[in-house]
Order: C-alpha cells, then structure tokens, then sequence
C-alpha cells in the first residue's frame, strides 16, 4: 500500500504501469485519475490546500480500510495540492484484487472518503474571480452506503 | 496549543496558525473564547454547520473535550478528489 501527497505533477501512465508490473495473483487492477475540470467562465487555475501530516494520516487509515475490507494485493493513492491548470491530473487511485468486482469497489470506496474524509479544499480561480469549492450532500450521502 | 485555519476559515481570521493560552474545557468552549476576541473570529465562526474540527489530526466533534490536545484545526468540509 502507497499514499503519496505532493505538489509536482505524475505519470498516470507510468504509475498505473508501475501498479499492475508483476502481479501473479491478483486478477484485476482498476485504476481512476481526478483531472481539474474547466468551469464556466474559464477556470484559470485550480488551488488545492491541504493539511500537512493529517492528510497523510487520514490518506492511510482510508487506503488500510480499503485493503482490508476487499483484501487487495495493494492500494495506492497519489494526491496533489498546490496551482494545477485545467486538464491536469490531481489524484489517481489503483486497487488490486483477485477479482474485478472487489477492485471496483475498493476503488469507489477511496474515492468516496477520500472526496470528504481527507483535509484538501479546493479554489477555483478564474480571471475575474476566487472562489472555494462548496462540498456537496451528496458526497456526505455517498458514504453511507459504505 | 496549537491552532490552525484552513481555507476560508485561515482567510477570514487572517492567519494560518497561532498559539493560544486557554483553559477551555471542550472545543465549544474554545470557540466562545475566540468568537469574543474580534470581528474576524466572530465571522469565521458565525455558522458552525459550515465548520468541522480536527483534535490532534484526527476529525472530532465540538463538545469534544481538549485535555491533552496539542493541535486544534478548523476548516471547511473538505473537498478532495
């Protein structure tokens, strides 16, 4: 199990690689990436804060939940803060699991909690304006079917 | 101890992190304290249904109490993903 929290960009590719690379076990590897979206008006620049040490802290506890519900072979969760344009990655999540249906869902799993249960707030700044983004009820009511 | 803001909370009170002397007994108790202090506090502490609080990096709730606590956070609710 992975988590990593950093400010300069990743390789989707070479990570997802990197995950799946020599696995005999595990019969299925998902992987998702979080890209900033444009909004309208034109975002000019994505801000992302987090929480230093709790992020990590809470990161972990959601990727080990993940592992040991759905027993994967491995998690890995990469999660960046800081400016990120639109089209950029900003996190990406791979499971690996026996079977598909376990990746699937330990995949949703940490991105259920990782969406409100780990301290990173976002800001969109467009050319004319800054704003934080609101959390959503349905991200809070997403988590119960957990 | 240690208290931190993040996001709009750290915008409104203007400051990231500062040290407080306190006896509060509960992180409600602590919130008096600042909301007495000045308008900035009183801002950012207006709607504690848009705040969640975090004792020692861990989410907690705010009858929690604070012995022992080293490190307080306010912020928003998060928005990661």
């Amino acid at each position: 199990m992975r988590v990593i929290v950093q400010e300069s960009p990743f390789d989707y590719g070479i990570e997802a690689e990197a995950f799946a690379d020599g696995r005999h076990d595990m019969g299925a590897i998902v992987t998702f990436a979080g890209i900033v979206r444009d909004i309208a008006g034109g975002l000019d620049v994505m801000e992302i804060e987090h929480y230093p040490g709790m992020t990590e802290k809470a990161l972990e506890k959601i990727a080990a939940e993940a592992v040991e519900r759905w027993s994967l072979g491995d998690a890995l969760v990469i999660h960046r803060y800081g400016r990120m344009g639109a089209g950029e990655k900003i996190m990406m999540v791979a499971t690996a699991a026996r079977h598909r249906k376990d990746a699937f869902e330990a995949a949703e799993y940490l991105m259920d909690y990782l969406k409100s249960r780990a301290p990173f707030w976002k800001k969109e700044h467009t050319q004319s304006d800054a704003g934080w983004v609101a959390a959503k009820d349905e991200d809070e009511a997403a988590l119960k079917r957990w | 101890m240690d208290v931190l803001y993040f996001a709009w909370v750290r915008e409104r009170i203007g400051l990231p992190k500062e040290k407080i002397e306190t006896s509060a007994a509960t992180v409600n108790d602590l919130i008096a304290e600042l909301r007495a202090r000045e308008d900035r506090y009183e801002a950012a502490f207006a709607d504690l249904s848009a705040l969640r609080v975090a004792l020692d990096q861990e989410l907690s709730e705010f009858d929690s109490p604070l012995e022992g606590v080293r490190e307080v956070a306010f912020f928003p609710p998060m928005t990661g993903g």
